[in-house]
């Protein structure tokens, strides 16, 4: 945490200057208050001095009054300090994430990725908050009130080597006690709501196994955890205020007592046994906000942990230092070369020995099994993933050697979800290609079939899409996420069983004019429905990570077991809804 | 999380303090009717009530002995100041001869003063006298802390055990609710009900009750020292309180239209950081990131502004009322000072109304921020026992029947259901279905085709007729004894955070480890399984995220061969999962429905047309219902939907 926050705070350095000048002033003049206070006792009130009570007031007014402005002030630039520093921060986690791989990043977990970006910067950006003004300005009080303490009376100030320990001593039992335990509460509290939202989602589930007194005996166990767990620690903290000011209250006995016997002796004037007195309570409250402000700092530290772990994750794939550029002509030329592909630490590999050799403007096919390895072969030519074995090359070179930016320009990418984005029709297809004019999207549109209902809208292509598309019915989104890849005019386009959720008469006009569309270009299709693909230049069957077929339709018909396997348990499928 | 905020904060230095921004927690939803949940809760406290009592009792008394400290503390720097007086005095002097000196002398204030005193004169401070005393204030103090301790002790006792009733009580409801329920009200609502509603009934509890008891009692102690000792100087710190509640106000008030800014850009970052991470290949792939950036770095701009301006402004509410407290501070140092003078009011006095005047605005602020914390607590205890108020479903019958080893015989007599009162669903529906058949269930998407299922496992209950199960009707069965002679298979599918292996196991009551895998095998759902690391002992996530929802599908379907009911209740449509793992599933839910009566939500013209039964639905209701040729020759719904089909996949 300290190298996130040294790091993110180097640019403030002066600003933190001025708030630490100003949190001086505030405990100078704090601590000016019950010295003046000490002197109407002392010069005012025994030697019966109005005038001299009255100045001293008027004095005090203005102290207080100083007191009040410096602290706005530190208000003020420890607010925009925090608040930049959360800012920059989350600039920086962005940029991060977005330049990291699709694998890393479902490595770290989107879920994970969006905390991180959100809830654990807000963390960090509250301990600089509070914590710019609170821990500095506590310890500097209980400095500062022991310099004034010891200026009342070095003797008298003896006690505080008794006080501050003892007191330090409560709050360290109550530290390692409690802090664990709510860590532990925390786990327990999630896990009774875990337990409980799992109920509620699966209630038919638990229903129909008949499995209810089993989830309240789980639920029962959850609760009885927590219930102990909670209990313990109130209990400890049921302890921890009583006890602090025990040793508060009975300071302030002590101070008397001693102090009683100071200016019984003339070694102190009385007016400095009630100046302090409030020091004393300042010392004591210091070191507890202090502490108090502490326990944000163990979650806190947790947050830049995982906000570290983002910043700390080198992108594992980045261009290359040779640079190749594929030849424009056969950009559409793409060729895999033994590959293979595990994720780290699978026991099998997702992929082995692909070899494919797709020439330019033809069109190839991929069917399969679920698992069999369908989208990572696609995921490999952008590099969304990198081999782990062998190499895809595009335009006869291998796409790690080639500029990043050049390699994602030469794809039309059609995800398995048809993921649209908050905004509007227009800003959604515009989203490969930010100056296409309202012609082209339209021509998309139409080629996709989707330009009948945006016509439909009543604001048209500035229609609102929501999160998530949600406005949108399923084939719909997936007609606008067609249209969104044929805007850009790919040397290459990639259908990732992109056509599941239209129905067969929409899927074959679609194909039809999408096949006069992409004339030239070069088109692979991972397709579930046979009747998809049966025009296909070359199909590829895959089973478990390796191409069992290859060939067009009518041969593999043939030659192929699993291939004929699909078509006829296709033949008898007809959607009825 | 519910951190207790630990009871009631020490007595404040001149300055001030708490944590910044404490104070401004916006209160996020008010009750619609706050005394009447808060009566309900308090009532609930009622096995405790005992306990209670003594934790009233506790309080009372340790704050009687806190609040009685000062004004001791301060007789004792009387006894101090009364000796240091008296040693200025010669011995032999009295205190009337001395104050006429001093009077004599033109010295009118100090013999003022000094009239008031009770000296001894020669004599220095009474130290048996202050000894005394101060032990006195220590065993005050000490009893004080003890009893305080011992509430608190209490206190968490009884909070914690009405919260583990509280709990158990929504979870033995959720049992208890009928299915209707769960499908009338969203599932978001009901799962913040019952997980943040009560998390936050449970945080109010912890930091209020305690609270709010200890600062109403403080205030009322220490207005009643601070009235004995000084009237005027009481007059002058109850002054501060309207005040310190003016400026707050103004200045929250203020705060609030920037933090209304600052939750909008934070609701907008979050949706951009959650679509472009979602999206993440798209961004990649499409070239977006140089736009995401700079769309995201403009929202973050705005807020950090707006969050700049609400920090800051409510920022200003501490300083601001720290100011006050000092301003009082001063003034009864002034005008205590100037009585002291006059001889109206002793030097021990005015201390000990320092200290009481910074007790006093301490628990008002608690008070005001309890309050604020109460309001929510309210509206969360209300929505929880909105949810206990609902009507549970109607218990089994006293006597049921037994319904073993079922042979899948189905019938409806006459059945009427509808979900609405009003809208007519199913009118007079009669069925027969012999061990064995398979029933189809077809019908456009939304059809309702669920509903036969509702009705099939007594998710819901017929309002005329009866379905009967080997003769018996199943209302006179348990429910459990119902649902154990079907399996179901949906498509949406249910896993729990566990292991593969578990979720498997939920199938059956305790089933050995070559039952699992022979029941994965059977759905094709091995070899996935053995691609992940941990195999069989892969724990999945809560929303089973690390396995695809083909994959999910699978599982509930080992789940239910596992279960090896008599009746199979299958949605066919496994859309999810893709063509090849289709085949499977299609040749192992064959083999299953072997032997078994099985009612099929339909969508492959295979299944239809060997099914003995058809029952087509629209709109919610059963329209048609007979065998493939029956229906064909019927030329209705049925024939269409038929027609309509088969010329699409001609295509």
């Amino acid at each position: 945490m300290n190298a996130l926050l040294s790091r993110y705070l180097r640019p403030h350095r002066l600003v933190l200057l001025l708030i630490a000048f100003l949190l001086l002033i505030q405990v100078v003049t704090n601590l000016y208050l019950p010295n003046l206070n000490a002197d109407i006792i002392n010069q005012g009130v025994i030697t019966g001095d109005i005038g001299y009570i009255l100045r001293a007031g008027g004095v005090m007014l203005l102290v207080s009054l100083i007191l009040g402005i410096s602290s706005v002030i530190a208000v003020y630039f420890s607010a925009r300090t925090a608040m930049r520093l959360g800012r920059d921060i989350r600039g920086d986690v962005f940029r991060r994430v977005e330049s990291l791989s699709l694998s890393q990043v479902n490595a770290l977990g989107v879920p994970s990725l969006i905390t991180r970006n959100t809830n654990d910067v807000q963390q960090i950006q509250m301990l600089v908050m509070t914590g710019l003004t609170m821990m500095v300005l506590a310890p500097i009080t209980a400095v500062g009130a022991v310099i004034m303490a010891i200026r009342e009376n070095a003797q008298l100030s003896l006690l505080l080597i008794v006080i501050i320990p003892l007191m330090l001593g409560v709050i360290s039992i109550m530290i390692f006690k409690a802090i664990p335990l709510f860590k532990v509460m925390q786990v327990k509290i999630d896990r009774v709501n875990q337990v409980l939202r799992e109920n509620l989602t699966g209630i038919r589930v638990v229903r129909a196994f008949n499995r209810t007194p089993l989830e309240e005996l789980r639920f029962a166990e959850a609760n009885a955890n927590l219930t102990d767990t909670t209990l313990k620690v109130t209990r400890i903290f049921a302890m921890v205020l009583p006890m602090l000011l025990l040793v508060m209250n009975l300071s302030s006995v002590a101070v008397l007592w001693f102090g009683g016997h100071l200016v019984a002796d003339g070694s102190m004037p009385i007016g400095n046994l009630t100046a302090f007195l409030a020091y004393i309570m300042q010392i004591l409250f210091s070191v507890m906000m202090a502490v108090m402000t502490l326990m944000m700092v163990p979650r806190a530290a947790a947050s830049a942990d995982r906000i570290n772990e983002v910043l700390n994750t080198v992108p594992d794939i980045v261009d290359a230092a040779h640079q190749q550029r594929p030849d424009g002509e056969r950009l559409g030329h793409v060729e895999f070369i033994d590959v293979g592909f595990r994720y780290p630490g699978a026991e099998e590999p997702i992929l082995r020995g692909i070899n494919i050799e797709i020439p330019s403007g033809t069109t190839t096919a991929i069917i399969g099994g679920t698992g069999s390895g369908k989208t990572t072969v696609v995921n490999l030519l952008p590099r969304l993933l990198d081999v782990t074995e062998g190499s895809v090359r595009i335009g006869g070179i291998d796409v790690r050697d080639t500029p990043q930016e050049e390699l994602w320009a030469a794809f039309g990418l059609v995800p398995q979800k048809a993921f649209l984005f908050t905004g509007t029709v227009a800003s959604n297809l515009r989203f490969g290609l930010p100056e296409a004019t309202d012609d082209q999207i339209w021509e998309a549109l139409e080629i996709a079939q989707a330009a009948e209902f945006v016509r439909t809208l009543p604001e048209g292509l500035d229609s609102v899409v929501e999160q998530g598309g949600a406005n949108f019915s399923g084939g719909q989104r997936q007609r606008l996420a067609i249209a969104r890849a044929l805007v850009r005019r790919p040397a290459i386009y990639v259908f990732d069983d992109s056509f599941s959720a239209l129905d067969y008469a929409t899927d074959a006009r679609l194909r039809r004019a999408l096949r006069d569309c992409v004339e030239g270009a070069t088109v692979i299709i991972v397709a579930q429905r046979v009747a998809s693909i049966t025009t296909a230049d070359q199909i590829l069957v895959m089973d478990e990570g390796v191409i069992v077929g290859r060939g067009t339709h009518d041969e593999l018909l043939l030659s192929c077991e699993t291939y004929r396997e699909i078509v006829d348990s296709q033949a008898e499928v007809g959607a009825v809804s | 999380m519910s951190v207790q905020r630990p009871g009631p904060p020490p007595p404040r230095g001149p300055m001030g303090g708490g944590p910044p921004g404490m104070t401004m927690v916006p209160s996020a939803e008010k009750a619609k009717n706050f005394r009447g949940s808060l009566r309900r809760f308090s009532s609930r406290l009622r096995p405790e009530r005992g306990v209670a009592v003594l934790v009233l009792a506790l309080g009372i008394a340790s704050v009687f002995l806190t609040v009685l400290g000062p004004k001791l503390l301060g007789n004792a720097t009387n006894l101090i100041f009364d000796g240091v007086m008296g040693a200025q005095i010669p011995a032999g002097v009295t205190q009337a001869q001395a104050v006429d000196h001093l009077r004599a002398t033109g010295q009118t204030r100090q013999a003022d003063m000094l009239a008031a005193m009770t000296v001894t004169p020669g004599q220095g401070v009474d130290f048996t006298a202050l000894a005394q005393l101060l032990a006195l204030v220590a065993v005050v103090y000490f009893l004080a802390s003890v009893l305080s301790w011992a509430q608190n002790y209490l206190m968490a006792g009884v909070t914690q055990r009405t919260m583990y009733r509280l709990r158990e009580e929504v979870d033995a409801k959720l049992g208890r609710l009928p299915l209707s329920y769960f499908d009338r009200t969203s599932r978001g609502d009901l799962l913040s009900r019952v997980t943040n509603d009560i998390d936050n009934i449970s945080m109010t509890l912890q930091q209020t009750l305690t609270q709010l008891v200890t600062a109403v009692l403080t205030v009322i102690g220490v207005l009643a020292m601070m009235v004995w000792i000084s009237p005027i100087l009481a007059l002058i710190s109850v002054l501060t309180v309207p005040l310190s509640f003016l400026v707050t106000m103004v200045i929250a008030k203020r705060s609030r239209p920037h933090f209304a800014a600052q939750w909008k850009s934070t609701g907008e970052l979050n949706s951009i950081v959650e679509e472009m991470f979602s999206g993440h290949e798209l961004v990649r792939v499409y070239g977006h990131r140089d736009q995401a950036i700079s769309d995201f770095d403009r929202t973050n701009e705005v807020m950090a502004e707006s969050s700049f301006k609400a920090q800051f402004i409510s920022g200003i509410i501490q300083p601001a009322l720290m100011l006050i407290s000092n301003l009082n501070y001063v003034a009864i140092a002034v005008f205590g000072g100037l009585r002291v003078a006059s001889g109206s009011m002793s030097l021990g006095d005015v201390q000990a109304f320092i200290q009481y005047s910074r007790q006093f605005t301490m628990p008002i602020t608690q008070i005001a921020g309890v309050a604020n914390l109460l309001q929510s607590g309210a509206a969360s205890a209300e929505r929880v026992f909105e949810l206990l108020d609902a009507d549970d479903q109607a218990p089994d019958s006293d006597k049921p029947v037994p319904l073993a080893d079922p042979s899948g015989r189905i019938s409806f007599e006459n059945v009427r259901f509808r979900y609405l009162e009003d809208t007519p669903l199913i009118e007079d529906m009669s069925l027969e279905v012999l061990p064995g058949q398979t029933i189809a269930i077809v019908g456009p998407t939304g059809a309702g085709k669920t509903t036969l299922v509702n009705l099939l496992m007594r998710f819901y209950e017929i309002q005329a007729g009866r379905i009967l199960i080997d003769g018996i009707d199943t209302r006179d069965a348990t429910r459990a004894d119902v649902r154990r002679c079907f399996g179901m298979v949906l498509q949406d599918t249910w896993l729990f955070e566990g292991t593969i292996y578990d979720n498997i196991a939920y199938g059956a009551d305790a089933p050995t480890p070559a039952d699992i895998e022979r029941a994965a095998r059977a759905s094709f759902a091995e070899h996935f399984i053995r691609t992940l690391p941990d195999g069989f002992a892969t724990k999945l996530t809560e929303q089973a995220a690390n396995i695809s929802a083909g994959e999910r599908q699978l599982l509930t379907i080992a789940r239910a061969f596992l279960a090896d009911p008599a009746v199979l209740i299958l949605d066919e449509a496994t859309s999810s999962v893709d063509t090849r793992t289709e085949v499977l599933i299609q040749r192992a839910m064959a083999q299953l429905r072997k032997g078994r009566t099985s009612f099929v939500i339909a969508h492959r013209l295979s299944t239809i047309r060997n099914a003995d039964v058809i029952v087509v639905m629209r709109d919610g209701s059963i329209v048609e219902q007979g065998d493939h040729e029956q229906l064909m020759a019927a030329h209705g719904f049925y024939y269409d939907l038929y027609q309509s089909q088969f010329a699409e996949s001609a295509e």
